[in-house]
């Protein structure tokens, strides 16, 4: 039985098969877990490290280098306040402090209703709009406390939903391309490559 | 000040509201430039390039052709194309990923065929997640119109892309920690020698990483030719580059304007541009992304280009300028990216991963009114044990340059604002507080 449910067995399966090598599908499957559990789950990982060809725990210490996968669960809505330096000095720390106030928690906490859990991040690359902040790593471009606190109840109330899928959902577009039954150059390169290195362990 | 009539080479599509759409590429010239090029020879197309002198846009600044030409000749090899964008106050490929993602493919393609590579890879940060979509609906759409896959509009040569997520490391900007990374690993750089990627990239192929704005530029390169190119700017610094305006100005944004033309002066104040700076004067700039020494009002007029930054001890590196004017805290300013750094660390060399923490501790002391007239002189002691000599360019004691950048913002606030610090330590608060 396949630990993905929803037809995202056969999206991991594609993952698998669209780089030469199948550790490369790694982070990205690891993102699929989080779409499918909301966190990168300990069965997760597991089902991971089968696709990959690797133990758990190199699974594990992948992850654990990288902010964007979480091992222990969050809130529906990750938010993220950004107070790197375009960000400070337009307020991002003071802006960070009210969220802090606003939703009840401290940075990296999550409230008790499970919505939201607050960080704080380095640069998001939109510093124009700043300071930035980021629903589920959506721009949502609130840079004054009272849009933030009107985004907030925005939210609760289950607005917005079709723009701020919840947390894990990161591409939603999918590659529509069958590589499988590519029969080009492409395909049959990436097949030469697979029995090289299976050949090699 | 007026600007110059150079055309606008990438973000002229980014115009329109629907710049993202296959019906507006298609309308606007999309993929005359790949057409063309698969009308030459792989080696016509390189020879374009190296005729525009098109250097690297992701902070380095290195000419794509001689990276191209660098490429070690192997049965397989890839093309990986850098988006991680996550150098502080950098957006300018956001912009490219979400408003033109089939340029994009395009001038990804157009590489591939240049370098002869049926695999590449677009790399993005994970914090891009609309850039994300945006790139794979251009791949979907190129494959329906026949610019990707097998046969690429009947020329015989087939190429795929994928894109593929990061997920929040700003050290896979590093092209070798973004090839560990792709590989499925911890973003760890590696050592060069012997790991360069043309030679030793990725999967041990020889692999060539280039930058979202680099590879943007081919498809206007090769219609209109390296030649019309080069004959924008002046100098090394050829073509028209993206810089991002960001902090203390009126209309901070990105803004393509033609290399060397133009000064930090005219993009921070002219009122077609950043519009001036709303509250009192500027202070200081940074002129090249965070791990760039700063400049000073006396600098304003160096000209936006990468040697004439270079040869005023700093660098253009990532295209993004900070503005801050005379009401911002140097102190937490400087303790601010200094965070950034010790955060980003990836922990592989000593005197970065325990450099930076430290400096850190000192700094935030320092800023809340604890600091002690020692601290000044043990700031400047250790980052000189992470870049030895303080110099511009820095040198290296580390397996990537991450570390040597440490230092650039301290030195900088130090040197120039030294009064500052001792008032912090004086009053025992921060004075801007
Ligand atoms: C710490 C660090 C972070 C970097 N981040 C980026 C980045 O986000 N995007 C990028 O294109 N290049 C980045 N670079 C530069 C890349 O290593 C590489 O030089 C570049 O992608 C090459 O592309 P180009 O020649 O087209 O500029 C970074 C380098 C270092 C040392
Ligand atoms: S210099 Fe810093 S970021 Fe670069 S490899 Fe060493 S520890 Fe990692
Ligand atoms: S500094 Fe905050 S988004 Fe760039």
């Amino acid at each position: 039985m396949s630990y993905f449910t929803d037809g995202r067995q056969a999206r991991a399966e594609q993952l698998i098969a669209i780089y030469p090598e199948q550790r490369s599908a790694l982070i990205p499957l690891c993102h699929l877990v989080q779409e499918q559990d909301g966190y990168l789950s300990e069965e997760g990982m597991v089902a991971v490290a089968e696709l990959c060809g690797v133990t758990p725990a190199e699974v594990r210490g992948t992850a654990t280098f990288y902010d964007m996968l979480h091992t222990e669960p969050v809130g529906k809505y990750l938010v993220g306040v950004c107070t790197n330096i375009a960000c400070l000095l337009a307020g991002g720390l003071e802006l960070l402090e009210h969220a802090e106030g606003s939703l009840g928690v401290r940075v990296g906490a999550t409230t008790e209703d499970g919505l939201f859990t607050l960080e704080e991040t380095e640069c998001l690359a939109d510093c124009n709009i700043a300071p930035c902040v980021q629903v589920n790593h959506r721009y949502v471009r609130t840079t004054t406390p009272e849009q933030f606190d009107a985004l907030v109840s925005e939210l609760r109330d289950g607005g917005r939903a079709s723009e701020i899928p919840s947390h894990g959902t990161l591409i939603r577009t999918r590659r529509d391309v069958d590589l499988a039954a590519d029969p080009g150059l492409v395909a049959q390169e990436r097949a030469a490559r697979r029995a090289a290195v299976e050949g090699q362990s | 000040m007026s600007l110059t009539d150079a055309p606008k080479i990438i973000t002229a599509r980014a115009q329109y509201d629907d710049s993202h759409t296959l019906e507006r590429f298609l309308a606007t010239g999309g993929n005359d430039g790949l057409k063309k090029a698969l009308t030459m020879t792989p080696e016509a197309v390189q020879a374009e390039v190296d005729a525009a002198s098109l250097l690297g846009r992701g902070g380095a600044g290195f000419p794509a052709g001689r990276k191209w030409a660098m490429l070690r000749k192997a049965d397989v090899s890839y093309l990986v194309v850098n988006g991680d964008e996550s150098e502080p106050a950098t957006f300018k490929d956001h912009l490219l990923v979400e408003r033109d993602a089939h340029q994009l493919v395009e001038g990804v393609t157009i590489a591939s065929y240049a370098l002869q590579v049926n695999q590449a890879f677009i790399f993005l940060r994970g914090e891009f997640a609309l850039g994300l979509e945006r790139v794979q609906e251009a791949i979907n759409d190129a494959y329906k119109t026949g610019a990707l896959g097998t046969n690429i509009f009947g020329s015989g040569f087939s190429l795929d892309i994928v894109v593929h997520p990061g997920a929040g490391a700003y050290i896979c900007g590093e092209e070798t920690a973004l090839l560990e990374a792709l590989e499925g690993k911890r973003g760890y750089p590696r050592i060069k020698p012997p790991f360069f990627p043309a030679a030793i990239g990725l999967y041990g192929e020889p692999t060539v990483v280039n930058n979202v704005e680099t590879m943007s530029n081919l498809p206007w390169i090769v219609l209109n030719g390296g030649a019309a190119f080069a004959a924008l700017g002046a100098g090394r610094s050829t073509g028209t580059r993206l810089f991002a305006l960001s902090g203390h100005v009126r209309n901070p944004g990105v803004y393509e304007l033609e290399m060397v033309k133009h000064t930090f002066r005219d993009l921070i104040f002219s009122p077609e541009l950043g519009g001036g700076v709303p509250n009192g004067d500027v202070k200081a700039i940074i002129p090249g992304g965070v791990s760039a020494p700063w400049f000073y009002p006396e600098q304003l007029d160096i000209p936006l280009g990468q040697d004439e930054v270079a040869e005023q001890g700093s660098m253009l590196g990532s295209g993004s300028i900070v503005v801050m004017d005379t009401n911002t805290c140097m102190v937490r300013a400087a303790w601010r990216i200094t965070k950034f750094f010790s955060r980003e660390s990836c922990g592989q060399c000593t005197p970065c991963r325990e450099g930076s923490g430290w400096l850190e501790r000192v700094l935030w002391r320092l800023e809340n009114g604890q600091g002690r007239m020692e601290d000044l002189d043990l700031l400047l002691d250790l980052c000189d044990n992470i870049a030895p000599g303080l110099g511009w360019p820095p040198q290296q004691t580390t397996i990537c340059v991450l570390g040597p950048s440490i230092p650039s913002s301290i030195h900088s606030a130090i040197s120039r604002f030294r009064d500052e610090f001792l008032a912090h330590i004086t009053q025992g608060k921060c004075p801007h507080a």
